[in-house]
């Protein structure tokens, strides 16, 4: 096996690290992916993350804790896009569009206060781009309880969620408040994404929300084994992608390794290829028969 | 602010403002702004790919935009289209990360792609941004009657022989030209603010498609032009004030727009 | 009630033997009917008979058809010209910056590429049709914005203006009060005697009709009846379609199609009426 595992693999406490952190962000993403896959509500789920960068940068820039920025600018951006209008569904996309225009207004020159005001540079990289090998067990703890946090309040209001996504008018018709189901849920896709956003970076975090529930909903034909799958795929992509993104350093001879999120990513797009094609070999009622 | 160094800057951002609210109604009007979002971040991808390899990153701007946008365009009639635009996305920054970490680029350069140096811009670099400009621009005068019919109908469209997904891939190929020279000026995430937020303002404040574009654009130019000013005065990102801005215009917009139609709700009763 | 004008014994519209069959169910079987210049054609049939996808036959936009369908004689082609088609509900965003009257101008040269000034004649043919359809009013208001009936007589005007000789009308009349109902059928047989066009408008519930209906097309299990009201609306005939026996009963000049749930065969006499098609 040590043509996989590079020397230092089982050893290393930064490797550890990254792949329980990655196993966490990846169980939370996919499950809460699969509404927002379900939703339409993908253009929302990356642009929070754009939003809580922005949050991110500015906590950094008045020297609060980065984590609380990333949280706060995704709640807030998700509130401000339920008060211009996600719900009508023609509205959401500008709703989404204004308010990430914004945001991503305010990162710049966050970023560029950040830059200017002190002489780490990097910044902007590791604020856009992230990384999973500079998590450290504390920030472990803290994205753990609030990973528990958020998929308690998901499966509390689990039912009427997945009933207003399919249809509308039957949740109204069964008494289901939609507009605040729908509120809770921003607000629960905006720290989910935020906490990603901070520890993975903004791609991985989109790649890890979208791709692997996109991919389960294609082939699976009970709500609970897609959500039971998307949770596989995402784990498995994202430890592969860090085994990779940690071999890759000993492949080139300037010891350059490549990022985590391209190989997370390669592997979810590998992923969602296979999906799409066991799909079509055997077209099944799927959970997204009607969505795909 | 009028000195001889700050002509390119005004140029190329009018230029800039001009395609960029011509383009963003469409834009707006179709529903697309997650695609306006993601090509610019796939050109950005294509331009840290050009620094690799030391080719004009004018290139690789061009060239990678088009490809998000085919991408998103051919993905999308399969796929759920969020869902396609969302996996291009990602593919295109994660090949950008991929890019940026196997060569070395300095960091300002780095900001410049995303954030835009609109006073950085050289008597060389305005030749391809009003080319390319001309050349959107004419490609959107050609597309515009079959745009507008499948913007606001695309079943009679097709019923009448247009064919949708042609349009829809066009239009995208446009949207990928007008973003690879918006980046380099404004950068890859403000050139979205500027496409979203006069639109999205211009498209409730009059009824008329023609007037609705000319106010577009008016909006584009404005922005921009009260941005570079900022911009110079109080030596802060341009894209700061570009994204700001645009989002107030919306903000704006629909203020009044509300008022008007609540006023004109009492008139009638 | 043919027109005068073309009294070639060729029909405008000629369905022959066209069977729809999507996954290996049949939507259409062996569907065969003719429309002639200037008729009004009620297409009547419950929600799910295989209404739209018949349109979508006409228009040339359904795929795994076969059988031919043949206009002026010729196998039809997509955006037949001769062919306006109004869709059942077209969702207009609210904010959409386009009017009534661009939309209507949309229906002449919206297929066209290009950048060229629209002629003089266009915008005059655009009022004449919004004035046809008693759209003047509210001609310059945002089409999202314009209540449903208002809606459906824009998209009348929209389908006229490119002088089809055949109107597809798609459940025209669902969703709309009594009053408007009536309003729009006398509106829609005014418009098919001033522009001779000839209408296919389908529907539900044939009683609004039968004062303006020239002929009738009944769709039923994917099975299609057509002639006069007289010659279709009868118990032999629809009992066939729809596989088990079928009373109609006229009362106050209403027609009524009562269907019992017993397989066909010969009609017992005491059968009661146990539920109704309409």
């Amino acid at each position: 096996m040590s043509w996989l595992f590079e020397p230092g693999w089982w050893a290393n406490g930064t490797v550890r690290t990254a792949l329980l952190v990655g196993f966490v962000v990846a169980v939370v993403s996919a499950i809460v992916g699969v509404f927002t896959v379900l939703r339409g509500q993908s253009f929302a789920g990356h642009a929070l993350t754009d939003v809580a960068t922005a949050g991110g940068a500015g906590a950094f820039l008045v020297g609060l804790a980065p984590l609380a920025g990333f949280i706060g600018g995704g709640v807030a951006g998700a509130g401000a896009m339920d008060a211009i209008g996600v719900q009508r569904v023609k509205g959401r996309d500008i709703a989404t569009g204004v308010v990430l225009g914004a945001a991503m207004g305010l990162a710049a020159l966050f970023l560029f206060l950040a830059a200017r005001d002190s002489s780490a540079t990097g910044t902007t990289q590791l604020i856009l781009f992230g990384s999973i090998f500079t998590v450290g067990p504390s920030t472990l703890a803290q994205v753990s309880w609030l990973s528990a946090g958020v998929l308690v309040a998901l499966a509390a209001i689990a039912r009427p969620l997945l009933l207003s996504s399919l249809s509308v008018e039957l949740a109204v018709a069964r008494g289901v408040r939609v507009r605040w189901v729908g509120l809770v849920f921003m607000i629960l896709l905006a720290v989910a994404v935020g906490m990603s956003a901070i520890v993975i970076g903004a791609i991985l975090s989109t790649a890890l929300l979208i791709g692997p529930p996109a991919s389960a909903l294609r082939v699976a034909r009970r709500f609970a084994v897609g959500v039971v799958l998307a949770v596989v795929l995402g784990v498995v992509a994202t430890w592969l992608g860090v085994l990779f993104a940690y071999d890759s350093y000993y492949w080139f001879p300037s010891h350059r390794g490549l990022p985590v999120s391209f190989f997370v990513v390669a592997v979810v797009l590998v992923e969602y290829v296979i999906a799409s094609v066991v799909h079509r070999a055997a077209p099944s009622p799927s959970v997204a028969a009607g969505w795909s | 602010m009028f000195a001889s160094f700050m002509t390119n800057a005004w140029l190329s951002g009018t230029v800039v403002a001009l395609l960029a609210g011509a383009v963003g109604f469409f834009v707006v009007v179709r529903g697309a702004s997650f695609a306006a979002h993601a090509i610019p971040n796939g050109a950005f991808a294509g331009a840290a790919g050009a620094y690799l390899v030391g080719m004009n990153p004018l290139v690789g701007l061009v060239s990678f935009a088009l490809l998000s946008a085919l991408g998103i365009g051919v993905t999308s009639r399969r796929v759920r289209n969020d869902v396609a635009t969302a996996l291009s996305l990602v593919a295109m920054l994660a090949l950008g990360a991929a890019f940026l970490s196997a060569s070395l680029i300095y960091e300002p350069t780095i900001n410049a792609l995303l954030f835009g140096e609109i006073l950085g811009v050289s008597s060389a670099q305005l030749w391809p941004v009003l080319v390319l400009g001309a050349l959107s621009v004419l490609a959107l005068g050609w597309l515009y009657r079959p745009l507008v019919y499948t913007s606001v109908a695309p079943e009679l469209a097709r019923a009448r022989g247009v064919n949708a997904t042609l349009v829809d891939v066009l239009f995208l190929a446009v949207v990928a030209l007008a973003t690879a020279l918006t980046v380099p000026v404004v950068g890859a995430l403000l050139t979205f603010s500027l496409m979203i937020g006069p639109p999205a303002a211009a498209r409730v404040l009059v009824a008329r498609p023609g007037l609705a574009i000319a106010l577009s654009v008016a909006l584009s130019v404005l922005t921009v032009w009260v941005s570079i000013a900022a911009s110079y005065t109080f030596n802060l990102p341009i894209g700061f004030f570009v994204g700001v801005l645009g989002a107030s215009l919306y903000l704006a917009a629909r203020v009044f727009a509300r008022r008007r139609v609540s006023d004109s709700v009492t008139y009638r009763a | 009630m043919t027109s005068q004008l073309h009294e070639a014994s060729q029909p405008l519209l000629e369905v022959r033997g066209a069977t729809v069959n999507i996954d290996g169910r049949d939507i259409l079987r062996d569907v065969n009917f003719s429309i002639n210049h200037g008729e009004f054609t009620g297409l009547i049939g419950s929600n799910g008979a295989g209404k739209t996808t018949l349109f979508r036959v006409i228009l040339g936009l359904q795929r795994q058809v076969t059988g031919s369908v043949l206009v002026h004689g010729e196998p039809i082609t997509r955006a037949n010209r001769s062919i306006g088609y109004v869709p059942q509900k077209v969702l207009f965003d609210p904010d959409l910056p386009i009017r009534a009257r661009d939309l209507v101008a949309l229906g002449a040269d919206g297929h066209r590429y290009g950048l060229s000034r629209r002629p003089r004649a266009l915008h005059a043919a655009v009022d004449e049709m919004l004035d046809a359809v008693d759209a003047g009013s509210f001609a310059d208001r945002r089409v999202g914005g314009l209540s449903g009936g208002e809606q459906q007589r824009v998209l009348v005007a929209h389908a006229l203006i490119s002088r089809p000789e055949l109107l597809l009308l798609d459940e025209p009349l669902a969703n709309l009060d009594p009053g408007s109902v009536e309003e729009i059928i006398a509106l829609l047989h005014r418009v098919s005697q001033r522009q001779r066009v000839a209408i296919l408008l389908s529907a539900h519930e044939m009683n609004p009709l039968l004062p303006v209906m020239d002929r009738v097309v009944y769709v039923a299990n994917g099975h299609v009846a057509s002639g006069t009201t007289d010659e279709v609306v009868r118990p032999s005939v629809l009992s066939a379609l729809y596989g088990h026996h079928v009373d109609v009963l006229r009362v106050h000049g209403r027609v009524l199609v009562v269907a019992t749930a017993l397989p066909v065969g010969p009609a017992p006499s005491d059968q009661h009426p146990e539920f109704v098609v309409e």
